[in-house]
């Protein structure tokens, strides 16, 4: 006790006289920058794990894996967005399941019915592989933290999203939404909605994603819409519960744009 | 309320340190020099693990628990080290999907990071998420440029931060990227985005002629540079349209750089910017040496890249 007490004093002792040397110091020398080295260093395998952190990581890590390689539902064949011009299987179902999961939703909240479905090409981050389907494939091929919006359009816009579709040239996922073209010109020959030809004045209600209806990728028809409700429901959470909704992935063909 | 009194509580201790590495240093080495080492961060994007062997791009690469074992080695060999990151933390990775940020934010701590900037995509989960996950962040953000005045980030993050390493003062001021536009408006809510010129020019005022600072760092947000947006605002163009700044750490364009890039300010005088890329590959380090002798002084200083 007496010595912890000694050693308490010399330990006041030193932090007194290292706060006179500081207060000395600053006060006759002041210090200039006289040189400066810059450089940067590759985190490679040579630096070894710091055990603690990597302890610290492998429960968070082992969870995610457990969820994420759990199997949802199996896939017959894969698909691929690179095969296909006007549509491919996967587009097909992102569209399709986009309009089976959102619709619910929709009629429930607004008592409307979803007409179309329009997303991008681009926003399919990778294929839908052959075998086992779990949470995992989900975030492969959506990344992205988009969410389900609801976009209301006139008849006019919907002749304007099919201009933009035949002009872009890119198998875009889309669903409800008919398009016949002349196959030399690529000009519109009909249009139709779920059947019916389309309605130039009638309102359309066409899910997408908000990054899509605030104008991403060229799409500005979706800025002319008269109103937009918004699902909070994450794009990929919508897909996760889709796979979890069906056992086999359908592997779906049907044309929705065709060139005469 | 208890966060403040938390935050407090390490300010005292890291400051005890800070006393006892300076009469360490100025007893063992010569005493009329002093170094002080910034190490820094940018867009690591929730990547918590190395990229595998296989990566095609960046393989065996990162990795928070190496980047640890490389800054614990730099520690050892200077103490007086400021650890840095210039946003974008969040995103990337499903341990941002899974858990919001929180481990993020808690192997920070573990690496004892001492400031970051934020980021686009520190916004997305909303402003409210990344406040639900500040009490696991034992280190402060500062950003000058936006208005979080009608936020719940109000008084919460900072414009600047003042340190002292080995009695050198060192002010760091933060540059977040215009988010109209970028970021949908519902995540940051009544954010105000300011000019980041204007912005820097007032934190440079207060910095160096207010508070005295021997050293200003701007840890940036904004972009190094936009090859096709000449006129836009960048790491460049604010290093040029400034004054008072040593060293902009720059984030946002996932720029790699073979070394830090030397522009002159608006008195001609040189400025460091450097960015390393993104995803944890690389550590940023920019050591400066102080000298009390003051006609070695007068013949300027020397840049090393």
């Amino acid at each position: 006790m007496t010595k912890l007490r000694k050693y308490n004093r010399i330990l006041t002792s030193i932090i007194v006289l290292t706060g006179i040397f500081l207060s000395v110091s600053c006060t006759t020398q002041k210090y200039y920058n006289t040189k400066i080295e810059g450089k940067q260093i590759g985190v490679t395998n040579v630096y070894p794990d710091v055990k603690s952190i990597e302890d610290y990581v492998a429960p968070y890590r082992n969870h995610i894996n457990q969820e994420l390689d759990h199997v949802l539902a199996y896939c017959p064949e894969t698909l691929d967005k690179s095969k296909g011009t006007w549509q491919t299987t996967i587009g097909n179902l992102l569209a399709d399941a986009t309009i089976e999961m959102g619709n619910p939703i929709f009629q429930s909240r607004e008592k409307k019915n979803i007409d179309i479905c329009l997303l991008n090409h681009g926003g399919i981050r990778a294929p839908l592989p052959k075998g086992d389907v779990t949470t995992r494939t989900a975030f492969e091929i959506m990344p992205f933290e988009n969410s389900l919006i609801i976009v209301a359009l006139k008849g006019a816009q919907i002749r304007e999203m099919a201009e933009y579709i035949l002009k872009e040239r890119k198998p875009h996922p889309l669903s409800g939404l008919k398009i016949v073209a002349d196959k030399n010109t690529l000009s519109i020959k009909s249009l139709t909605v779920n059947g019916k030809p389309l309605q130039e004045d009638q309102v359309y209600y066409v899910a997408t994603s908000d990054y899509l209806s605030n104008g991403g990728d060229s799409m500005n028809f979706f800025k002319k819409g008269i109103q937009s409700y918004d699902m909070d429901y994450k794009l990929r959470n919508l897909l996760i519960d889709y796979f979890k909704k069906v056992d086999t992935i359908p592997v779906i063909t049907t044309e929705r744009i065709i060139l005469e | 309320m208890k966060r403040r009194e938390f935050l407090k509580g390490t300010l005292a201790s890291s400051a005890l340190v800070t006393v006892g590495g300076l009469s360490l240093s100025s007893f063992t080495t010569a005493p009329d020099i002093k170094k002080i080492t910034i190490l820094h961060t940018n867009d690591v994007h929730s990547h918590i693990d190395p990229f595998p062997a296989t990566d095609p791009k960046n393989p065996n690469m990162g990795g928070v628990a190496r980047r640890a074992s490389l800054i614990q080695e730099i520690r050892k060999e200077n103490p007086n080290v400021l650890l840095l990151d210039a946003g974008d933390i969040f995103q990337g990775t499903p341990y941002f999907n899974y858990y919001g940020g929180e481990l993020e934010f808690k192997l920070m701590s573990m690496l004892q990071y001492d400031l970051a900037t934020m980021g686009n995509h520190d916004f997305d989960n909303g402003i409210d998420g990344f406040y639900a996950q500040l009490p696991h962040a034992k280190f402060d953000f500062v950003s000058a440029n936006y208005d979080f005045k009608n936020t719940v980030l109000n008084d919460i993050v900072k414009p600047y931060k003042i340190f002292e390493k080995d009695g050198i003062k060192i002010g760091v001021f933060g540059l977040g990227v215009e988010l109209q536009g970028l970021v949908d408006k519902k995540l940051y809510k009544e954010t105000i985005y300011n000019d980041p010129v204007e912005t820097a020019t007032e934190m440079t005022r207060i910095l160096k002629h207010e508070k005295k600072c021997d050293l200003v760092i701007c840890l940036s947000h904004i972009g190094f540079k936009y090859n096709n947006e000449p006129e836009r605002i960048c790491d460049i163009l604010l290093a040029r349209r400034t004054k008072d700044i040593d060293l902009i750490i720059g984030g946002h364009t996932h720029t790699f750089l073979s070394k830090p890039v030397i522009e002159k300010n608006l008195e001609g005088k040189e400025v460091l910017i450097n960015q390393v890329g993104c995803y944890g590959i690389n550590l940023g380090r920019i050591d400066f040496y102080f000298d009390a002798n003051k006609t070695k002084s007068h013949s300027g200083r020397s840049i090393v890249v």
